[in-house]
């Protein structure tokens, strides 16, 4: 190993924090694999129990399980990392966005809940094929549910590889270098893939633990150590102002948004905000809770977690004023190490490894749940609706299993194939993609106004221009495309989030789209929905229409 | 049940229609202060060493969290729950 590590000292192999980082990933790795007898089931074949956990989660272990949809890699690495790198256009708008969402949790998500209650919807692509009955619309809600979790998924692989790298493990060639993260990756296939959904909700206990501890060791301590508040910000700034290597002209990123700025910070916020809750995991774990009022109690007490996002951001910052240089195992420069190199350089080796165990376990527990939900969607949106409309249970559960299995591996192939240098857009990508099915489920809450053939075509184009415009996206280094979410917004003439912009372009398809077709009197599908399943509560009774087919998946507490 | 009792679940539980508008107006402050960028994008004043820009947002985080609290109370007292009580009924004449 040694022979591999280049030539900077400190990022050779320490034996200690790497030491602790293994133990403690083993032990949770022992508890993945345990946790299929946890709350044992008679049989695990059905995707009720493995994708489910066979609904007997309570409120606490909901609660961790809704944690390991908020801090994930996205918290600990990316958003610090962009910070560091970049600035604060590039990484703070994280706080907004996660003020922003609660006000939008409040407002729809109770109503989804109402809805899904009464129809026994477990995913947003349930929802749009009982609102609108259109098959086809919900295959794209459900095929865009899955195509943007992967990029998710990736960053969190991201975080585990940056972890490993500053550890020391791993070496400069392309192989040696992906390698620990390969045999992190086939771990945890592994035991998702036997337990289920019960590895992560038992994981997620460690993990929330070890994360607590590290943030609030490292906030209170590391900026006393490097100066006081007072320093950081002026080596924040005095840095975001120097000159870009990549661009002489233009400074390095941003302290404050210049006024060139507020649209790009504004729209990543707000669209990153609008995006969270559309992923297939998110909803799941919301459509958990018991009742309609714990959505919107529960949407006053979150914000309470942006706090911390915004001190962990406020890292990248402290990293600069500590000089932390994040160099990686090839020798260059890797924004994306500044955290776990900021620990490694200003903490006791064992509180190091606590710190990159907690890194590591808490890009496991959200990997874990996403590729979970993206199975689910896939077997009960694709699989039993298209493919095999009299599946088993045990077939349902099968399939769920090895969907697991391939959505992780898909997700490997975007953190070997895209631009890692920063890592944030792994997440804005994603959010451009599940964006564009805000029309159908969001506007689908209040009115059935569009067309669901319109929908259809504001999802398509929307789609089409999101990625094309993301492709076009030059990384200034490293000359790679999807280098970044922001493009000039049309008619604005102002650098914005691709994903609003498409939404917009999307939702005027749909409009121009109904307008049409009502004047064609092209018929829609039929809506299941009535206006009281909107404002259901627990204790209302169920439309239970297809107890016969699907019995397991629309009884049991939602 | 008498006929006189009988709910349609085919319309919108009435509500307290000012009550929710309040409530909509809380929800809205804290999305709009946020999304309007120009107004907070400066160094002064500053706390504590924090430039305004960093503490204006970490104060929306209780300012949000209080007006979307305010919001649920008042949600709840404008549109009391209609249990689906007869919904059975209606189900199967459909």
């Amino acid at each position: 190993m040694n022979a591999l590590a280049p030539t900077a000292a400190h990022t050779g192999v320490n034996g200690v924090a790497l030491t602790v980082l293994i133990v403690l990933f083993v032990l949770v790795t022992g508890m993945g694999f345990w946790a299929t007898r946890w709350r044992r089931a008679d049989s695990m074949e059905s995707l009720d129990e493995w994708g489910l956990g066979g609904r007997r989660f309570g409120t606490w272990v909901t609660w961790f399980l809704l944690g390991g949809d908020l801090y994930t890699a996205y918290t600990f690495v990316a958003v610090p990392a962009a910070m560091f790198a970049l600035g604060s256009v590039s990484g703070f708008f994280a706080v907004p966005y996660t003020i922003v969402l609660y006000p939008i949790i409040f407002i729809f998500m109770s109503r989804l809940w109402s809805v899904s209650h009464r129809h026994g919807y477990v995913t947003p692509a349930d929802f749009v094929k009982g609102r609108y009955g259109s098959r086809g619309l919900s295959l794209a809600v459900s095929i865009t549910g899955i195509l943007a979790t992967m990029p998710y998924i990736a960053l969190q692989l991201i975080g585990i590889q940056a972890v490993l790298e500053v550890a020391g493990v791993g070496g400069s060639n392309a192989l040696a270098k992906d390698l620990p993260l390969f045999i992190a990756f086939a771990l945890l296939a592994a035991y998702t893939y036997s337990s289920g959904l019960r590895a992560p909700a038992v994981i997620a206990f460690v993990k929330d633990t070890l994360i607590y501890l590290v943030i609030i060791v490292a906030v209170i301590y590391l900026p006393t150590k490097v100066g006081g508040w007072d320093h950081i910000f002026s080596a924040a700034q005095h840095k975001m102002a120097k000159p870009s290597v990549a661009n002489p002209a233009k400074p390095t990123g941003a302290f404050i948004p210049s006024n060139q700025q507020y649209w790009a910070y504004a729209t990543l916020a707000f669209g990153s905000a609008l995006a969270l809750f559309m992923y297939p995991h998110s909803i799941t774990a919301t459509l958990s809770s018991s009742s309609r009022n714990t959505i919107r109690r529960n949407a006053s007490i979150l914000p309470a977690y942006s706090f911390v996002l915004g001190l962990l951001a406020l890292l990248g910052w402290v990293a600069i004023a500590a000089g932390t240089k994040p160099i990686g195992l090839d020798g260059k420069p890797n924004a994306q190490l500044v955290i776990p190199q900021l620990f490694e350089d200003k903490f006791p080796s064992w509180f190091a490894g606590v710190a990159f165990a907690a890194v590591a376990i808490g890009a496991l527990v959200p990997a874990a749940i996403m590729s979970i939900a993206a199975a689910n969607t896939f077997t009960r949106n694709i699989y039993r609706d298209w493919i095999k409309p009299d599946a088993t249970h045990a077939q349902e559960a099968k399939v769920g299993k090895l969907v697991s299995l391939l959505v992780k591996a898909f997700a490997l192939v975007f953190v070997l194939a895209l631009d890692k240098q920063n890592a944030i857009n792994f997440q804005l990508l994603g959010g451009i993609w599940i964006l564009q099915t805000l029309p159908a489920i969001v506007v689908g809450l209040y009115t059935r106004w569009f067309h669901k053939w319109a929908l259809l075509a504001g999802w398509a184009v929307g789609m089409v221009y999101g990625t094309i415009a993301a492709y076009n996206v030059i990384n200034p280094t490293t000359k790679g495309h999807f280098g970044g979410s922001l493009a000039m917004i049309p008619m604005i003439g102002q650098m914005g989030y691709i994903a609003m912009t498409a939404l917009v372009i999307n939702l005027l398809i749909a409009t121009v789209a109904t307008v049409l077709l009502k004047a064609l009197k092209v018929a829609g599908g039929p809506d299941e929905t009535i206006k009281g399943d909107y404002f259901a509560d627990a204790g209302d009774p169920r439309v239970e229409k297809h107890l016969a087919m699907d019995a397991h998946l629309t009884t049991g507490a939602p | 049940m008498s006929t006189d009792n009988v709910v349609d679940h085919d319309t919108v539980p009435p509500a307290n229609k000012a009550l929710l508008a309040v409530a909509g107006v809380l929800l809205a402050i804290p999305m709009i202060a946020l999304l309007w960028v120009g107004s907070y994008a400066k160094k002064d004043p500053e706390l504590w060493g924090f430039p305004f820009f960093i503490w204006y947002q970490f104060m929306w985080v209780f300012l949000c969290s209080a007006m979307t609290f305010t919001a649920y109370k008042l949600v709840l007292k404008a549109r009391p729950h209609r249990p689906m009580t007869n919904v059975d009924s209606r189900e199967s004449g459909r």
